[in-house]
C-alpha cells in the first residue's frame, strides 16, 4: 500500500497532476503576500535608526538569499533520491531547479551590491559571506552547462546528482561566514536559537516577504520541472494526451 | 531497504564526508587569509610590510573622530588595542562614533594611511524613537 503509494508520487504523470492543481492556488496566494507585504514593508514599516531607509531592500534581499540556499538544499535531497532510488522525477527536479537557484543567487547578490552602496559605501567587497555566494552562483551556472554537455541523459543525471552532493558544502559555509571569519556582512539577525534582533515592527512582513517570494519561486519550479518532464518524456502517451 | 540501495545510501554518505572533510582542510589551510580585515590587536602583533595594503576593522572610538573639510583622523579600536587612521575623501553615511568600519590602506608608523572607508553595520533593525529610549 505504502509502496504503491510513493511508487505513484515519484511517477511523473501523477507528479504533473498534482502540481498542475495545486499551481493556481499556490501562485496567487503567495502573489498577494508578497505584494501585501512589499507595501507594508516599504511604506508602512518604520524607517531604521542607523540605515534610514535604504535598510527597506531586506524585503527583496533577504528572501532571495534564504531561497539561493533552500534551492540547493532542495538539489541535493532530489540527488540523493536519486542516486539511490533511481527515481527519474528527482533527477528531473534537479534539471529544473538549477536555473532558478542561479536566478535568486543573482538576485541576492545584485540586492545586496545595490544594498552595499549607501549603507557599506561599497558595491562589491570579497568578504567571505559575499565570495561563498557568487561560489553559489556560480555552481549553479556550471551544473546547468555541465548537464547539457552530455549527449547522454542518463549518464548526466548521474554526473550532475553527485557534484550536486558534493556542492552542498558550500550551504553551511555560506550560512556560517560571517561567524567564522571577519566579514563586512554583518552577522545573522534571525537564528534558530535567539530572540531575532530585528524589530517587530520590521520582523512581520519580512516572513511575509520570505513567505510569499518562496512560494512564487516554487510555482517556477513547477513550470520548470513540467518543462523538464515534457521534454524528458516527450514520446510516452499520456505527455502527448496532456499537451 | 534492499542490499543495492543500501549501498548507495552509504555511497551518498561517502560523497558527502569526503567533500566537507576535503574542503574543511582547505578552509582550515587558509584559516586567517579568509578574514575579510585585520583587528588593532593583530595588526600590533603581525609585522607588516610597510608598501603592504591591508584593511583592518573594528569600533570607531567615541571621541577620537576630527574632521577638517574632506580630511578625517580617527581611531580604529577592538576594545584592547586602537589605530589611529587619516583620510582623506566620501565617507559612507553610516560612518559614525561607536558602529563598526572598515579602513583600507598602508602601514606607516603605527598609522594607517586609508585610501577606502567602509562602514559595518551591524544585525540590529529597530525604529529611531526605540532607540532613543533604550540608549
Amino acid at each position: 500500500m505504502l509502496k504503491k503509494l510513493y511508487h505513484q508520487f515519484a511517477s511523473p504523470k501523477t507528479y504533473v497532476v498534482l502540481v498542475d492543481k495545486i499551481y493556481p492556488i499556490i501562485f496567487y496566494t503567495s502573489l498577494i503576500t508578497y505584494v501585501f507585504a512589499l507595501i507594508w514593508g516599504l511604506a508602512f514599516a518604520p524607517s531604521d535608526y542607523m540605515q534610514g531607509n535604504s535598510y527597506r531592500i531586506i524585503y527583496m534581499h533577504v528572501p532571495a538569499s534564504f531561497l539561493s540556499e533552500s534551492l540547493y538544499i532542495a538539489m541535493a535531497i532530489a540527488a540523493a533520491i536519486f542516486l539511490i532510488w533511481k527515481v527519474k522525477l528527482a533527477a528531473y527536479i534537479i534539471k529544473a531547479i538549477a536555473p532558478i537557484g542561479a536566478l535568486v543567487a543573482f538576485l541576492a547578490l545584485v540586492s545586496g551590491s545595490i544594498w552595499g552602496i549607501p549603507t557599506w559605501g561599497t558595491w562589491w567587497q570579497w568578504d567571505a559571506r559575499v565570495t561563498s555566494t557568487l561560489i553559489l552562483f556560480i555552481m549553479y551556472l556550471g551544473l546547468i552547462s555541465l548537464h547539457s554537455s552530455f549527449t547522454n541523459y542518463e549518464k548526466a543525471d548521474k554526473f550532475i546528482s553527485v557534484l550536486v552532493l558534493i556542492g552542498s558544502v558550500n550551504i553551511p559555509i555560506i550560512k556560517k561566514s560571517v561567524d567564522w571569519w571577519n566579514t563586512l556582512h554583518q552577522p545573522a539577525s534571525i537564528t534558530l536559537t535567539d530572540k531575532p534582533s530585528i524589530d517587530p515592527s520590521m520582523l512581520y512582513p519580512l516572513f511575509l516577504s520570505m513567505l510569499g517570494f518562496s512560494g512564487l519561486i516554487i510555482c517556477l519550479v513547477i513550470l520548470s520541472s513540467k518543462v523538464q518532464i515534457f521534454n524528458r518524456e516527450g514520446n510516452k502517451t499520456w505527455v502527448k494526451y496532456h499537451v | 531497504m534492499n542490499k543495492i540501495r543500501k549501498q548507495r545510501l552509504f555511497n551518498v554518505f561517502l560523497i558527502i564526508c569526503v567533500s566537507s572533510l576535503g574542503v574543511f582542510f582547505i578552509l582550515k589551510a587558509l584559516n586567517s587569509n579568509l578574514d575579510y580585515f585585520y583587528t588593532p590587536s593583530e595588526v600590533l602583533i603581525a609585522n607588516i610590510p610597510q608598501d603592504k595594503r591591508i584593511k583592518i576593522g573594528g569600533m570607531v572610538k567615541k571621541d577620537s573622530v576630527d574632521r577638517n573639510g574632506t580630511k578625517v583622523i580617527f581611531k580604529i579600536t577592538d576594545f584592547e588595542n586602537t589605530i589611529e587612521v587619516h583620510y582623506e575623501g566620501v565617507i559612507p553615511d553610516l560612518f559614525k562614533e561607536g558602529s563598526g568600519v572598515v579602513a583600507y590602506g598602508k602601514i606607516r608608523d603605527k598609522t594607517l594611511i586609508a585610501e577606502n572607508i567602509f562602514a559595518k553595520h551591524d544585525e540590529n533593525y529597530m525604529p529611531p524613537n526605540i532607540e532613543i529610549s533604550s540608549g
